[in-house]
């Protein structure tokens, strides 16, 4: 069973993030995080085109801007060495601007990172969750797990929507793994969340970029970048900044505006565009540099906390580990003999969307009636996802899967009917789903 | 003979009707939307159609009868069909119920019109709950749907179209708790302020601006800031309207690699509508945003008789003379001029209330053009009648400014 306190899977520090799968290449060598970061990498490459995650291969460009930084980039390919990771490559200054035209002025070279990817931050947790359920996981949602007592040799998790029994459990609860973590009687991390927002401009920025324009970390912060995203958009971001309040997803002027003046300097024609969305991502960081996991075969507990910036890379790598770890503390895991494969429906721009297939629209006219037109959803993606295995049943869930009211005009066109459209597939009132007082 | 027209709002149609009656061939319109008529379709209040059709009429009204006056004058509408890029110069891919096409044309005329900027797009910071709506979003949620949206709802904005939110906002049983504009007054017509605020007592709080949104699941208050002082106001209400701030729909035209105008954001076009592009032309909305549907249709009625003559002649001009503009001024429409040809009507816009100003066209050192106007209101439409057929050199800006008079 997958519980989950939230009214959807995927909906915190997942789905808000720079959506790149790392290669790892500036990890802490020798760490948890940089090995499972690694193998995250590779695993997501290998199932993410089966499941239908929309990952693009756009490479990174960690650009120097002095010549401290240049100095800094043969150091930064050496630790990438040192992580497994040897494909890096000096650009020199000239070949740079040929890669990037609009990059602004004044980068010295760069070090390029060839299997930096771009990842769907809300495909990838959907797709997971999805081939859970359909292999058998029960998915309680809405169940914040607040007590724990122990009952007949099992657990029981008492949530706001009804117990569950349990013999084993595995805590991946993101920015509140410390607190179930204490639950079980540990006190060995504090989530202190790292709070980053970002800005998504316009699609018509997309051609302005070719690849992740990362900047030279210092000790403190990897700094901001400037990335494709796979819905054909741009983002800029993340600031950093630690803040004790773990539901604290408000942007600021301050951070904004601090935004618009690296990106100023990054790419100048970037922030000419319009913006589309802002938002913010937690980090779940904790006092310690590396991930918190670890197993209590006593207890039949394992934790999985501390789960920073690269979790969506390293997801399916953490998986892997926790149920080796669990093989190891005494939970029999058996191979499923029929496991049914899923395929997510894409919203990425690099794969076909459904308004582009002439078959798929002869054959079901409803994938060529678009609702949204700035993301160009079809009637039918959005009644596909409110029937879905984990349907949509907030516009917020509908957004994540179909890119509904998303984009340039957030639903100035779109927003009424993409509401009646999910309503009546959902049999939710559109009051309801606008959360009308 | 084939002319596509991509928009089936006032000039889009207007311009279809216009050319069907100057015998022009074979019109097709695209419209994306289920029904023809665009944005008047669910401005549900009067002040349609006074320029162009020559009477009052609802915005719903209006557009039914544009609609039927294109199907009368024989234009073939094709609704629900989205125009999804250029297949080629002169071709475009759409989708549509019917398929995944493409259709090709003699001369193309986008009339995409504009919307107003979302919040994100202000760069409006906060959290993220519902409650926060375009008047557009509003519009269709309260006219299309027949739906509530709120109780308290604070309007962003004091220009025509944040007073038509207000009015919504009362037919939806929901109160307009303040107007917020970062300007000293607002800038609409006395009388409409006074029919949709005034007598309902809604307060326009003047020089502010919106510092922050509030509320988790859905909108719990806004903090404002005096754009002066700085000094914050928290209102409480549980849903925000964006209005106004418009920007012209221009993906199309952008990624036709149309020369665009950096201030309006619309597509450079000259007197006859024509674009960058031989055989591409613009009007409405998409060149002037936004002006009352009547203006948009008559230019759309206008940049008809620039497509009837390029499918007869076949003859394009010259690259155009620009016109560009000396801040207050914040944009000019039409961005080009064929000096082959009249001046006609400009549209602009300022950036800040003037007073006791002169308006003044100019080529280099040589002056086309003044005319004094007792006050300019930003976010109002200005009109600059300048006409004649001044003799234009072909490398140089024409430029509106503005002058202070002693």
């Amino acid at each position: 069973m997958l519980v989950e306190a939230a009214d959807d899977v995927g909906t915190g520090t997942s789905k808000a993030n720079t959506a790149i799968l790392h290669t790892g290449f500036d990890a802490k060598p020798g760490t948890l995080e940089a090995r499972l970061v690694r193998r995250g990498h590779a695993l997501l490459l290998e199932h993410g085109p089966r499941l239908g995650i929309p990952i693009e291969r756009v490479g990174a460009l960690l650009v120097a801007w002095t010549d401290e930084q240049d100095a800094a980039l043969a150091g930064i390919a050496a630790k990438a060495a040192e992580n497994g990771y040897a494909a890096t490559r000096r650009v020199e200054r000239d070949e740079l601007y040929r890669l990037e035209p609009h990059l602004g002025a004044g980068a010295v070279a760069a070090l390029a990172v060839p299997d930096e990817h771009i990842i769907c931050p809300f495909t990838t947790p959907l797709a997971l969750a999805t081939e859970a359920v359909a292999n058998g996981v029960a998915l309680r949602l809405g169940a914040a797990v607040e007590r724990v007592a122990q009952a007949d040799g099992a657990h029981v998790l008492e949530t706001s929507a009804g117990s569950v029994v349990a013999r084993w459990v595995v805590n991946a609860a993101g920015l509140h793994a410390d607190t179930i973590d204490r639950l079980f009687g540990h006190d060995r991390f504090t989530v202190t969340p790292r709070r980053g927002e970002l800005i998504v401009f316009d699609k018509l920025a997309r051609p302005l970029v070719r690849h992740t324009i990362l900047p030279v970390p210092t000790a403190t912060t990897k700094g901001v970048l400037v990335a494709p995203t796979v819905f054909g958009n741009v983002v800029l971001g993340p600031t950093a900044e630690d803040v004790p309040d773990r539901a604290a997803t408000g942007t600021t002027a301050e951070g904004l505006a601090s935004l618009l003046g690296k990106g100023r300097r990054i790419l100048p024609e970037l922030v000419r565009e319009e913006v589309t969305a802002t938002y913010v991502g937690l980090r779940a960081a904790t006092e310690h540099t590396d991930y918190q996991i670890a197993f209590h075969a006593d207890q039949r507990y394992a934790c999985a906390g501390g789960i920073r910036s690269t979790g969506l890379t390293a997801s399916m790598a953490i998986a892997e580990h926790v149920a080796q770890g669990l093989r190891d503390a005494g939970l029999v895991l058996r191979r499923r003999d029929a496991f049914r494969e899923i395929r997510m429906p894409n919203i990425g721009e690099a794969f076909p969307r459904p308004y582009q297939e002439p078959a798929r629209v002869a054959a079901h006219p409803d994938y060529g009636c678009i609702v949204c037109h700035c993301e160009r959803v079809t009637r039918g993606e959005i009644l596909d996802a409110a029937r879905a295995p984990i349907p949509a049943r907030t516009l917020d869930g509908l957004r994540r899967r179909t890119r509904a009211a998303f984009g340039r005009c957030q639903g100035f066109y779109c927003l009424a009917e993409v509401t009646r459209l999910l309503a009546g597939a959902t049999g939710e009132t559109p009051a309801r789903l606008l959360r009308t007082p | 003979m084939t002319t596509i027209v991509v928009g089936g709002g006032p000039a889009g149609l207007a311009a279809a009707i216009e050319l069907r009656r100057l015998g022009a061939g074979r019109v097709v319109v695209l419209e994306r939307e289920a029904e023809p008529g665009g944005v008047p379709r669910h401005c549900d209040h009067l002040g349609f159609g006074l320029l162009d059709l020559h009477r009052l009429l609802g915005g719903p009204r209006y557009a039914a009868r544009y609609a039927a006056l294109a199907e009368r004058a024989g234009v073939e509408i094709r609704s629900r069909t989205s125009v999804t890029d250029w297949a080629a110069p002169m071709e475009v891919g759409t989708t549509s119920p019917r398929g995944v096409e493409t259709i090709s044309a003699d001369a193309i005329v986008l009339a995409t019109g504009c919307r107003e900027r979302p919040r994100s797009a202000r760069l409006v910071p906060g959290t993220r709950p519902a409650g926060v709506f375009t008047t557009g979003a509003l519009q269709q949620i309260v006219h299309l749907q027949r739906e509530r949206v709120g109780r308290r709802a604070v309007v962003v904005g004091a220009e025509h179209v944040s007073f038509s939110a207000v009015l919504t906002l009362a037919q939806a049983g929901a109160e307009a708790v303040a107007m917020v504009t970062e300007y000293p007054a607002h800038q609409t017509y006395a009388p409409l302020a006074w029919f949709a605020a005034g007598r309902r007592g809604v307060p326009i709080l003047t020089g502010a601006r919106v510092a922050a949104i509030r509320g988790r699941d859905r909108v719990d208050g806004v903090d404002l800031a005096d754009v002066a002082t700085g000094a914050r106001l928290a209102i409480a209400c549980d849903t925000v309207v964006f209005t106004g701030d418009w920007i012209p729909d221009h993906e199309l035209a952008r990624r036709g690699a149309l020369a665009m105008d950096g201030a309006s954001r619309a597509p450079r076009v000259d007197q006859a509508g024509r674009t960058s592009a031989r055989g591409v032309f613009a009007c409405g909305n998409l060149v002037h945003a936004a002006e009352t549907a009547d203006v948009a249709a008559l230019g759309g009625r206008g940049v008809a008789r620039g497509v009837a003559t390029f499918l007869h002649t076949g003859s394009w001009p010259a690259p155009p003379v620009h016109v560009t503009c000396v801040p207050p001024v914040r944009w000019v429409a039409p961005g080009a001029i064929d000096p082959g040809e009249p001046l006609d009507v400009f549209r602009l816009r300022v950036d800040e209330p003037c007073a006791n100003v002169d308006l003044v066209v100019a080529q280099g050192t040589r002056e086309i053009w003044r005319r004094r106007y007792s006050a300019l209101v930003p976010n109002r439409s200005i009109r600059a009648e300048v006409g004649g057929s001044p003799a234009l050199r072909a490398e140089e800006a024409l430029i509106f400014r503005i002058e202070a008079r002693s």
